[in-house]
């Protein structure tokens, strides 16, 4: 580690190139903060919209007509506005109507900027994952639910042990690229200062004068995060693939 | 749930399905017109006929995978066209194989036999592997368990779709066309599998144009065309002596 640092310090006395969070221990500790911070926003994200997701799948081909045009309203409202848009009104609308506490003087919501910021971008890709979900569920053919029918399977059964398998692996590809779009969005968090990647390294150019630096950073960081995303979601298509299916 | 299946009074001599009178439509299309026909336990029926004539409709009518508007199917004294229908104890009593075969191509030849008896039937899993190692091997498959449905031949996997039914232990199997999307050469391997059924007993209806395996397995065979029944009887007479120009019109350009 002292090697490293003194690498980078040396780096910026030679040649100006200023990768301060590299030799600097308070930039260092806000840049592990702020990798911490996007990974569990991520995941987070990526949870609440595959739930979403499953469950706006299964709402679009309910009987009841109430709850499939709420859900085709839903969808149509997160696909046809942007996503920084929606954040900003997530944290700034919904925030200030959402109950607080007192927190020794002044009231602290309940429901911070990073939770604000999941349940949007959240619902946000969850519209689009209930597309890619509803795709898949109707790309299984009619005659193969209608043998789980003839075997007495009840529409639950078929869902859970027909349906639903089978449509995951057909709408693996495009969930891939919808995740992929979702890890990237998560910058926008930036907008109502969570503490994220894209948050803090312009923090540290601010106070370093070394936007070329944190940005050739930044850049490299989402790569590195995409590559394992997609390395594990390619993992996963390998292993769900059926012999001689598709 | 118990294994016993609801017989509402039905004897085995009664028949075991018993269809009267049975019109269906899709939209304004009439199929089915007014089809009667009893099956007695044990016996193989064919129903033959053109293409549209409404045969599969039939059979599907059946085990209520289409509803009907007019009528009654009775299977084993339990009535088909009811609101109330216990779909599950219907399909517990008929099974059903299809032409395209429809297996469930995420699971092996042998997952694909167990999985309906334990979701459905919440059979335990040690008995119901003992069974559909042993239906593997009655519909000539041994070795192939651990095989998916792509990896098989269309007569192999209609073969798993025969197992994966009779898996269920039902009273009557119902076959749709099942060897139509086959060649020559496997439609004889599935046939066959069919015939030791019907030898053994189980009670058969099948929608076929295989005309050889009707004459020789078939107890009786029934000629439908444009929704009503032209024509019924024993092989031996229905092929020698038919009567109606319509059916011996039909005959004519298959034999």
């Amino acid at each position: 580690m002292e090697l490293f640092g003194d690498f980078f310090k040396q780096l910026y006395e030679t040649s100006g190139w200023n990768f301060v969070i590299f030799y600097d221990q308070v930039e260092w500790d806000r840049f592990i903060v702020a990798i911490w911070t996007t990974i569990k926003l991520i995941v987070a994200c990526l949870i609440f919209s595959l739930v979403v997701g499953i469950i706006g799948a299964w709402a679009q081909g309910a009987k009841s007509k109430i709850l499939r045009y709420g859900m085709s309203g839903y969808i149509q409202f997160f696909r046809n506005t942007p996503p920084f848009v929606q954040i900003l009104f997530f944290y700034f609308v919904l925030g200030n109507l959402t109950p607080s506490y007192d927190a020794g003087g002044y009231q602290e919501a309940y429901i911070g900027s990073f939770g604000w910021a999941v349940i949007s971008l959240g619902f946000f890709a969850g519209a689009f994952n209930t597309e890619i979900f509803r795709s898949g569920i109707e790309a299984v053919p009619e005659s193969t639910v209608e043998a789980a029918s003839a075997l007495g399977y009840t529409r639950l059964q078929s869902y859970i042990h027909i349906i639903f398998p089978l449509a995951f692996r057909v709408c693996l590809p495009a969930l891939n690229n919808n995740l992929v779009n979702l890890l990237k969005t998560t910058t926008l968090a930036y907008g109502i200062a969570v503490p994220e990647m894209m948050y803090t390294a312009n923090q540290i150019w601010s106070d370093n004068v070394n936007v070329t630096e944190m940005m050739i950073v930044l850049f490299l960081f989402y790569v590195g995060l995409v590559a394992i995303l997609v390395w594990g979601m390619d993992r996963w298509e390998k292993n769900m693939k059926i012999p001689g299916y598709g | 749930m118990s294994d016993a299946k609801k017989t509402n009074g039905w004897t085995p001599k009664k028949p075991m399905v018993s269809i009267k009178d049975v019109h269906k439509s899709f939209g304004d299309l009439e199929v089915l017109k007014g089809v009667s026909m009893d099956i007695m336990k044990g016996e193989c029926i064919c129903i033959i006929g053109p293409s549209g004539s409404g045969k599969s409709t039939l059979i599907r009518c059946v085990n209520a995978l289409n509803d009907i508007q007019k009528g009654s199917i009775l299977v084993e004294g339990q009535e088909v066209n009811d609101p109330d229908l216990d779909k599950l104890e219907l399909r517990k009593k008929v099974g059903m194989v299809f032409q395209q075969y429809n297996l469930f191509p995420h699971k092996t030849a042998i997952e694909n036999i167990m999985m309906a008896p334990i979701t459905v039937l919440k059979q335990d899993e040690k008995d119901v592997a003992k069974l559909a190692k042993k239906l593997i091997k009655k519909v000539r498959l041994g070795g192939k368990e651990d095989n998916y449905p792509g990896e098989l031949s269309g007569g192999q996997q209609q073969r798993v779709a025969i197992a994966r039914s009779l898996a269920m232990n039902p009273d009557v199997m119902l076959f749709d066309e099942v060897t139509a999307a086959l060649d020559p050469e496997t439609v004889k391997e599935v046939l066959v599998t069919i015939q030791d059924l019907a030898e053994e007993g189980m009670t058969c209806i099948l929608v076929t144009h295989e005309m050889g395996f009707a004459n020789e397995v078939a107890d009786h065979i029934y000629f439908t065309d444009r929704g009503v029944i032209v024509e019924h009887g024993p092989p031996k007479t229905f092929f020698k002596r038919a009567k109606d120009p319509r059916t011996k019109e039909f005959l004519s350009q298959i034999l």
